[in-house]
């Protein structure tokens, strides 16, 4: 009995990725992106970040719409809990990222993701950003993220796609790497 | 691809800068061995001919095998010649030496991929109290001060040294970026020999997705030794070895690592683990099976659970700091317009973009084993036939000779 197999289909187009990496590879100016973020204080530790435009593939682009984002800090610090912490938007960041290159590298590798769930967990001393103990940094001390991820491919598949996905995230190299920061005042 | 040539009546000459072997007697540290076994590492119509098929020969014994070859095929070798430029000049070429200048219709490049040791760029901010090294200085752990050692790199380069240098007493850190392991021995049998066997060796460059990726791909985690021991990362931190990231930053005596190292150790095991599942399964197909161990997967890569993020160089002890950080050729005598934006020749599996311009001995130039010493045979027959046709197909050019000698 012939079977066809139904094409792999977990929505990422992976002939529009393979064709945008030969152009920029002809095109080097091409690929010199900027991402762009504005916040406004609203009060207290309470603040929102709108995210539109960015420029890429040599001129200015933007979102669809516009995207905003509410952070702030909790009641246990004397906030008003109006958005998650900065901290917690760093989180959905990686997951983000992590997760949609899992989507992308198994739709290369013509499998079919049918769940795909992280959780995260990232430990913190705050005495490092209460400058209680100067030997604790500010930031996590570590991040753990779990993935269940139902496909159909086989657990050594999986974990492939898992570790691919990190060698070629934004974010999670923005993560484990240094990154210059610079911070004006006009 | 001198052998070839001879073979083929086609007059040449065989520039060398220093005497024949010289990387192997000049740039080479104490302890080296082949990573490849006697029996594979042969040249044609001489093979390995010692009492010991599955060892490895040290430098002194690998010296003498291509000296040895050099007097067998009548090799014209002139020693103690430096190139200093090759310039296309009519339907030929220039070669300017330091012992006068050459003509000649063809030139083939075999000067190697390692020329020059890579050093990153935030090696300039290491403090003059700390000794640097590259693999091209090191020769022994007694030249180093007693202390800590940082090796920047686990690929083969940097594990073997890494382990001597943790065996003098001397405390090694190991900074580990991309790396790839496979076992010494599996199943009983040399994993070049696997390699070999299953035509994993004799991959063409043209059958392969993704040739740029597979020529860049960093040198196995292998070492020759006696008794054919696995020198992967386990056996590192068995001995003490210390694992950290990839060196990400320099600044003020402090060195900072990737917190990748996991996902790093990671790639290194499921890239093992297809590479062993391929062999499985050519010896399941072509019975070899029945002769030989079971199938068997090495430990994962243990990793701690926090490695360090930052290391103060003085604070920990380290004097010395060595960058197994990879090497590159050097072409810059080469006054031809071969060169691509990064500084790679353009090739075709070893014919240049210049006509009567050929390239030899770089990973995977026409075949995986086209940078082991058992590659140069194949890839020389196929080159010397281009080149051969090729001066078959140019009008009255003249064999190479010496200008105004």
């Amino acid at each position: 009995m012939a079977t066809t197999k139904t094409p792999v289909d977990n929505g990422v187009n992976v002939q529009a990725l393979l064709g945008a990496r030969e152009a920029v590879k002809a095109n080097p100016q091409a690929a010199q992106f900027q991402w762009r973020a504005k916040c406004e204080w609203v009060y207290g530790t309470h603040s929102q970040t709108a995210i539109k435009k960015y420029f890429g593939l040599g001129q200015d682009q933007q979102h669809k719409s516009e995207f905003t984002f509410d952070t702030d800090h909790p009641e246990i610090f004397a906030s008003e809990d109006k958005g998650a912490t900065p901290v917690e938007l760093v989180l959905a960041g990686l997951a983000g990222c992590l997760t949609a290159g899992v989507a992308a590298v198994a739709q290369m590798r013509d499998i079919q993701l049918r769940s795909v769930s992280a959780t995260l967990e990232a430990g913190m001393d705050i005495q490092g950003i209460l400058g209680a103990d100067s030997d604790v940094r500010n930031g996590f001390d570590g991040i753990k993220v779990t993935y269940k991820i139902d496909a159909d491919a086989t657990p050594q598949e999986i974990q492939a796609i898992v570790a691919q996905s990190q060698k070629r995230s934004a974010v999670y190299d923005v993560i484990t790497n240094p990154t210059n920061v610079t911070v004006e005042v006009v | 691809m001198s052998r070839c040539l001879t073979e083929r009546s086609l007059d040449h000459v065989v520039l060398e800068r220093g005497e024949v072997a010289n990387s192997w007697k000049t740039e080479r540290w104490d302890s080296l061995r082949l990573l490849t076994p006697n029996w594979q590492s042969r040249l044609p119509g001489f093979g390995y001919e010692g009492a010991d098929p599955d060892g490895f020969r040290t430098m002194p014994e690998t010296i003498a095998f291509l000296e040895r070859y050099a007097d067998a095929i009548s090799a014209p070798v002139r020693a103690h010649t430096q190139v200093t430029s090759v310039r296309p000049s009519g339907d030929g070429y220039v070669i300017t030496t330091s012992q006068g200048d050459w003509e000649s219709a063809t030139v083939v490049l075999a000067t190697g991929a390692c020329n020059v040791p890579l050093v990153p760029s935030l090696a300039e901010a290491v403090r003059t109290t700390i000794a640097t090294l590259t693999p091209f200085s090191y020769r022994k752990p007694k030249q180093l001060e007693n202390g800590g050692v940082l090796v920047v790199g686990a690929s083969a380069t940097g594990t073997q040294i890494a382990e001597e240098i943790q065996r003098s007493g001397r405390p090694v850190t190991l900074a580990v970026g991309e790396h790839v392991r496979v076992p010494r021995l599996y199943r009983g049998r040399d994993i070049k020999w696997w390699m070999d066997a299953a035509g994993i060796l004799d991959e063409r460059y043209d059958e392969v997705d993704d040739i740029v990726r597979a020529r860049n791909v960093p040198s196995l985690q292998l070492a020759g030794s006696p008794e054919r021991r696995t020198v992967d990362l386990n056996a590192l931190t068995r001995i003490g070895v210390k694992l950290v990231g990839r060196l990400a930053g320099l600044r003020d005596g402090r060195a900072q690592f990737s917190g990748s190292l996991p996902n790093l150790c990671a790639l290194a095991d499921l890239k093992m683990s297809r590479l062993l599942d391929r062999i499985d399964e050519w010896a399941k197909e072509t019975g070899v099976d029945s002769e030989v161990d079971p199938p068997h997967r090495l430990e994962p890569t243990e990793v701690d659970a926090s490695p360090p993020l930052f290391l103060d160089l003085a604070r920990s002890g380290i004097r010395t700091i060595l960058w197994a950080t990879g090497f590159r050729p050097d072409f810059s005598w080469l006054h031809a317009p071969v060169f691509d934006r990064k500084g790679r020749i353009r090739h075709d599996g070893g014919v240049v973009e210049a006509p009567g311009l050929y390239l030899m001995g770089m990973p995977f130039l026409r075949r995986r084993k086209s940078s082991l010493i058992d590659g140069a045979s194949d890839d020389a027959r196929d080159l010397s036939a281009h080149l051969a046709s090729y001066l078959d197909g140019a009008p009255e050019l003249p064999h190479p000779g010496r200008r105004n000698s």
